[in-house]
């Protein structure tokens, strides 16, 4: 374990990163770029990643809890990527840090080298993250920041419980939930079930607007991955409907026989 | 020799069904790249694991057992550190994971350690000019991405039920070793298992899934009597809508925040198609919507409609299915 990383006990006010992403909205419609190779982003709203939205209140909520310390949000990111940063201020972090770059690289272990970077003389107890992004599906930056700290990590926690420099952690395998033992400092990764994300008050918002925001510009490597192409999906046949009510349903069962062959 | 390494999975001494996929994907890649190039399967366990001997049959030509006291549950830095090792020493240009909810946790470590690029929940892995391409959603899967991996070893976790599993009639060579170290900092405890004999949504092979048409949650019971009648080889999922209002665990939620399914049939029954549940399907083989609204969007993604009430259709459904199956 590095020594720059402080042996965490929860009796000490608490000190927590988050570290957030800029993505798309959910409902974009997605448009290809003449380059066909990255999205067309004209006309495209970008929201707070929804995963880190999780990270973000289970921060807050453990600084809440032991009535002190303090949330850093960090997002690598373009310049507009501030704004995503002012959101997460404005549920109710104490400062946050731009690492400013001109694109994502698609190599998701660039950017954990930039974090791991970022966070290493950082004092963090805690450092989380969303378990994905839901623009590049990469499912990847957040175990990769903790090997490059040398930190442990449990990734999609769904339920958590620290106490005394220790946390216990529940997440989603297919057909169960594995129960996890881990020390901290510690990353982890946020899913869906954690908690419920508190929405920005405008007092919230008022605040955010004087809060320390750190821009830094970085240079990330290419990495090792070359983006080929970004195209669309291969388009579903022409799907039919069958007809209506109960009488479809011979017809539906010969389809999904003869036709289909699922039967 | 060049060779592919084939990462795979147990769960209590037994060989998880992805690992007849991964094994079929690394055989796909090796055939890709010539030159009588291998296939080495991996797998971390406590002891003997039940199905090694089969995994010959699906393309690999050596089945590498790695025994130590950890890997009797996950145990991910204990399991990162061997198989990291394992890439190191064999000097694999590909290793192959399942995109599991443990490939996926364990594929990063990996690739961090090894100081390679991953790409995580691939549809298509291929040989192009001796590069390896891979091709995976984005964007709630409404657009692929195809990367090219610059260096080596290319790390690629692999989507379940995508890559369907294809039989040889050969045999792989048993290789067994113990390997030393503790099980590291981060320690599964226990395993909460779901309902007895309850298939994960994410494994089956067939998705019967209900959304706010169903009305209330006891009426699940319409799609756990069509799930039935398949005869354990289907799971109930359930949309966005009614894992949030309390209906359904989340577990068995499809879409964006839930899980990502593939399986052979889907069977949308009344869900309208929200962008975040078409994240989590549209690459199943087959879809059907049963829908009373017939301008709902799943209809825009469905091979086979039914515009109807799901009370009266789905349960004539289920008859039907018992008959073929009777």
């Amino acid at each position: 374990m590095p020594a720059v990383l402080r042996n965490s006990r929860f009796e000490d006010p608490v000190k927590i990163a988050v570290c957030i992403k800029r993505v798309p909205d959910t409902e974009t419609r997605v448009k290809i770029a003449p380059d066909g190779k990255l999205l067309d982003e004209a006309g495209v709203k970008f929201i707070l990643n929804p995963y880190d939205e999780f990270a973000v209140e289970e921060a807050l909520r453990r600084r809440e809890h032991g009535g002190a310390g303090e949330v850093v949000v960090i997002a690598l990111g373009a310049p507009a990527a501030q704004e995503t940063i002012r959101t997460a201020l404005a549920m109710g972090a104490d400062r946050g840090v731009l690492l400013q770059v001109d694109r994502v690289p698609a190599d998701g272990l660039e950017v954990a080298k930039a974090l791991a970077a970022e966070l290493k003389d950082g004092g963090f107890d805690l450092i989380l993250f969303g378990k994905m992004a839901i623009d590049d599906y990469n499912h990847q930056v957040g175990p990769m920041t903790a090997e490059l700290l040398g930190l442990p990590c449990v990734t999609a926690v769904a339920h958590l419980e620290i106490e005394g420099g220790k946390g216990v952690a529940e997440r989603e395998i297919e057909g169960g939930v594995e129960v996890v033992d881990f020390p901290l400092p510690a990353v982890l990764t946020t899913d869906k079930g954690l908690n419920e994300p508190r929405y920005p008050a405008l007092k919230g918002i008022m605040a955010a607007k004087k809060k320390p925001l750190d821009v830094k510009p970085t240079t990330l490597r290419a990495g090792g991955l070359e983006i080929l192409a970004l195209l669309p999906p291969p388009e579903r046949k022409e799907g039919k409907i069958v007809g209506e009510g109960v009488a479809a349903v011979p017809e539906l069962i010969r389809l999904l026989r003869e036709e289909a062959k699922v039967l | 020799m060049t060779a592919v390494l084939a990462v795979l999975e147990q769960r209590d001494g037994a060989v998880r069904k992805t690992a007849h996929e991964v094994v079929t994907g690394a055989r796909r890649v090796a055939n890709d790249l010539g030159g009588g190039a291998t296939v080495d399967a991996l797998l971390l366990a406590a002891g003997p694991v039940r199905g090694a001997e089969d995994l010959g049959r699906f393309g690999a030509d050596k089945v590498i057992t790695l025994t130590n006291a950890a890997f009797g549950s996950y145990a991910p830095e204990a399991s990162a550190a061997a198989i990291t090792d394992r890439a190191t020493s064999g000097g694999y240009p590909v290793v192959l994971f399942a995109a599991s909810a443990t490939g996926k946790d364990l594929a990063p470590r990996v690739a961090a350690r090894l100081g390679v690029a991953l790409a995580q929940d691939v549809t298509d892995v291929t040989v192009e000019g001796g590069a390896v391409t891979a091709i995976r959603p984005v964007y709630a899967g409404k657009a692929l991405l195809k990367v090219k991996f610059l260096g080596r070893p290319a790390l690629l976790s692999l989507r379940p039920n995508v890559f369907t599993p294809v039989e040889r009639p050969k045999a792989g060579t048993p290789v067994t070793a113990a390997v030393a170290g503790g099980p590291g900092r981060v320690v599964v405890t226990s395993v909460k298992a779901a309902e007895a004999g309850a298939l994960d949504v994410a494994e089956a092979s067939i998705v019967v899934s209900g959304g706010r048409g169903l009305k209330e949650p006891a009426n699940f019971r319409v799609l756990e009597d069509l799930a039935r009648a398949f005869g354990g080889r289907a799971a109930v999922g359930a949309s966005r809508a009614v894992v949030d209002a309390g209906w359904r665990a989340h577990a068995d939620q499809v879409g964006q925040t839930g899980k990502t399914v593939s399986p052979t049939l889907y069977v949308a029954v009344g869900i309208s198609g929200a962008i975040q549940h078409l994240a989590g399907m549209r690459t199943s083989k087959v879809i059907v919507a049963i829908n009373r609204d017939k301008d709902a969007p799943i209809f825009k993604v469905a091979d086979y409609g039914i515009v109807g009430d799901l009370f009266e259709v789905v349960p004539r459904l289920t008859e039907e299915i018992k008959k073929l199956h009777g």
